[in-house]
């Protein structure tokens, strides 16, 4: 895509620079008001649902072994074993060296793999390296591949090193006849501000990303509702302008219904309807699953279960 | 698409009586001019009777004014004022639901609003005027100033419990007594603030309120009892209160209409921009006197900017005030309705181009879609008379120049907004508007710490912030 453009540092930091500025603000006070609106009922019940089938559900340990992932891909599957109309997740999101053992325990199920690459989360390792980490998740069979983008190019205003890098793991995503979506994690926690988020966003979507993500969940603050809100209108501006639809998945620090459901509000208000599907948002999260099967339980009884009634993991 | 389904505020929380008296000398008494209905605007339903004051009532209550001033409350040192405004700040608070709920249902304004908006800033005026009640002497204005006297205060429908807490809160802090005539669309939450007093066990007569119409109001502003006399409305009655007190000792303040311009810069932050614009003009349909009703683009982002707000009006909700997601509710009135219609109508006589998002309105109450005009000049009706609904004028500049010019060339100057990234520009701006108020990349903000007031037509004074103080002070 950068090769289309054409473009060094100096043109893409002109195109990025020239992006509208946003006023910190204001967009935390519009991010607070979409989280006042009042899910009830009816639109409540249809919102747990469509947050039970956004998620990616996401094991990133150092500790990870393939039991513990295997149980994760079971519960991905199967959320609530005795309520059948309780839909699958997304995808189970995983380190590189765990796809073939998701993808096995998976089989047959829809659920996606995803798997995190390119030096993860630091992404401080040779672009060899990056290229090789993501051939042998997609040749394991990952489906999806989130990627880090080079924080300290990004802020050093190295755009088009940032934007190579990106062009290339797409295409290692695509070798061997393999399509895998390419998720970039933008780790907006360390790109400090609001302009930075939109520029790197778009320099992303540029670049080839298919889903742009907020963050590692290893680096505080992760996920916001006012840097998911930007993201939002990034993607929408850029469907206007360039036809092509990029998804959005908030990731790190989601973990009740309620905020789910704030998350869902400002999709629906923000880049509007057509984002609210897993093949458009997501969530990335490990303990947001349950409160949302412990409110969908709820909602159908009229009674608080507890933590004991789902499931560990 | 993501429906909401409907999220209704109780309304068991309010406790409607069928009629209401009126609020003298620390009593709820028996008017002697009849009575009038106070009416819910989002479903015409009767909400209650509430008694219209004649000119003898209004004797009365500024009779117990004057008592309660000169035997108690003028003598009653600052730090004793202050607890009784305190106490009534955290009441507010405490009932804040339940004034929420009342408010919305007399006024039409959603709940959200309500709730979020008018009702804490109203605790937060009181909680203010209470913290400068023994310190009026650091005020800059003097070194020993000294209460009016009993204060005679008109406000409008459009934010009944707010524009109550702008004028009885500095008036007590200052050491005057109140005889308050609240607007008679909105008189509810006015007389479940007399409740209020009486909780806050508030000295019988430092609080009086008279309920009626035009008759009653200028029966408390020509009184010759009252020494102060402080109005928040319409223009016209405005200047008929002027003629009224000229050549009295009586002191005004008058807070008045206004035709508020919105300048949009080529280098704003644009979605942010698009916010403010919706906030300044669609807030509380539009009934503010300092609404941004005039949207000023630069010509080089004034489509992209109209597209932009299109696409935003589209997931603005009309309807039921009461749902907790509704963000315009009911026109107040049915008179205010035909108001809206009549000058609209004329924008499109004069040839400037319409537009609403595509919305249902409920079958019954009084409502309005949500309307912008584009292609409209200077010389447009819409473009220089307030309108008080949420109806946008869209206008266009090129320069900076000329967009003050613009801006400017009103009767009015209340309010203003400039949206740009260059602090500079901001600055540069601010010195040229004939507006009290310029806000920068945000609009309709308000804050008990800020002083509110017009230039021109749009009245004189300030309410509000140390500058309010001087309003009820000899100073």
């Amino acid at each position: 895509m950068t090769a289309q453009l054409a473009l060094d540092d100096a043109g893409l930091r002109r195109l990025l620079h020239g992006l509208p500025p946003v006023d910190q603000v204001g967009a935390d006070a519009r991010a607070a008001k979409l989280g006042t609106r009042s899910i009830k009922t009816t639109a409540k019940a249809r919102a747990l649902d469509l947050a039970v089938r956004m998620v990616d559900l996401t094991t990133l340990e150092g500790a990870d072994t393939p039991g513990k992932v295997r149980a994760l891909c079971a519960k991905g599957a199967h959320p609530e074993p005795d309520q059948p109309d309780c839909p699958s997740v997304a995808a189970i999101c995983v380190y590189g060296d765990m796809v073939g053992t998701a993808k096995e325990a998976l089989a047959g199920t829809g659920v996606k793999v995803a798997a995190v690459a390119t030096a993860f989360p630091s992404g401080r390792a040779p672009l060899a390296v990056k290229l090789a980490d993501t051939a042998a998740a997609v040749e394991a069979g990952a489906d999806e591949i989130d990627m880090v983008i080079d924080r300290g190019a990004f802020l050093a205003g190295r755009y088009a090193a940032v934007a190579d890098e990106i062009a290339a793991v797409k295409a290692a995503c695509q070798t061997g006849g393999h399509d895998a979506h390419l998720k970039v994690i933008l780790e907006t926690g360390e790109l400090a501000t609001y302009d930075n988020v939109m520029r790197a966003s778009w320099l992303a979507m540029l670049s080839g990303a298919d889903f742009i993500k907020t963050s590692t969940g290893k680096v505080s603050p992760a996920a916001t509702l006012p840097v998911t809100l930007l993201m939002l209108e990034a993607v929408r501006d850029f469907r206007a302008q360039t036809g092509r639809q990029v998804g959005v998945k908030p990731a790190g620090g989601i973990r009740t219904a309620k905020d789910a459901i704030k998350y869902l509000v400002t999709v629906n208000e923000t880049a509007g309807p057509d984002w609210l599907d897993p093949d458009w948002f997501r969530f990335g999260a490990s303990s947001l699953l349950n409160d949302l099967l412990l409110q969908r339980r709820k909602l159908a009884t009229g009674v608080y279960s507890g933590p004991d009634y789902v499931t560990v993991d | 698409m993501f429906e909401y389904a409907p999220a209704p505020e109780s309304r068991s929380v309010v406790d409607l009586k069928p009629s209401y008296g009126l609020f003298i000398d620390g009593e709820f008494t028996e008017g002697s001019g009849g009575a009038f209905k106070s009416v819910n605007p989002a479903t015409e339903e009767v909400l209650a009777e509430v008694a219209m004051a004649d000119a003898a009532d209004v004797d009365r209550a500024v009779a117990a004014a004057r008592r309660a001033y000169d035997q108690v409350w003028s003598k009653m040192p600052g730090a004793e004022r202050a607890k009784y405004i305190f106490r009534i700040a955290r009441i507010i608070q405490e009932r804040a639901r339940e004034l929420a709920v009342l408010e919305s249902l007399d006024n039409g304004k959603p709940i959200r609003e309500s709730r979020d908006v008018d009702i804490p800033l109203a605790a937060a005026h009181f909680f203010y005027y209470a913290g400068w009640a023994d310190k009026l002497g650091y005020a800059n204005l003097g070194p020993n100033p000294q209460p009016l006297g009993v204060a005679g205060q008109v406000i409008p429908w459009n934010f009944p419990l707010l524009m109550l807490a702008w004028k009885v809160a500095p008036a007590l802090a200052c050491g005057n007594t109140v005889v308050l005539k609240p607007a008679e669309t909105t008189p509810l939450t006015a007389l479940l603030f007399a409740e209020i007093c009486q909780q806050a066990d508030l000295p019988p007569g430092v609080v009086n309120i008279v309920t009626g119409a035009g008759a009653t109001g200028a029966a408390v502003v020509s009184h010759p009892g009252v020494d102060k006399v402080a109005f928040t409305g319409s223009t016209e009655v405005g200047r008929m209160i002027a003629k009224q007190v000229a050549g009295t000792s009586k002191k005004v303040t008058l807070e008045l209409g206004g035709k508020a311009a919105n300048l949009v810069f080529d280098d704003a932050p644009l979605e942010q921009a698009i916010e403010g614009i919706v906030d300044g003009i669609f807030f509380n349909q539009g009934h503010v006197c300092c609404a941004g009703s005039r949207l000023l683009v630069q010509e080089s982002v004034a489509e992209e900017v109209v597209d932009r707000l299109r696409e935003r009006m589209k997931t603005l909700r009309v309807g039921d005030p009461l749902d907790k997601n509704t963000d315009i509710g009911a026109i107040n009135s049915a008179e205010q309705l035909a108001r809206i219609r009549t000058l609209t109508e004329a924008g499109e006589a004069e040839g400037a181009k319409r537009w609403s998002p595509p919305c249902e309105l409920p079958e019954r109450g009084f409502f309005f879609a949500p309307t912008i005009f584009t292609g409209v000049s200077q010389a447009h009706r819409i473009a220089r008379e307030e309108i008080f609904g949420p109806v946008l004028s869209v206008l266009t500049f090129r320069t900076p120049a000329e967009a003050v010019e613009k801006a400017n060339n009103t009767a009015y100057g209340l309010s203003a907004g400039v949206w740009t990234d260059k602090g500079s520009r901001i600055l540069w701006l601010a010195q040229r508007m004939r507006a009290g108020v310029v806000w920068a990349n945000t609009f309709n903000r308000f804050d008990p710490t800020s002083p509110f007031g017009g230039y021109k037509e749009s009245g004189y004074g300030r309410e509000g912030g140390r500058h309010g103080l001087e309003a009820y002070l000899d100073v």
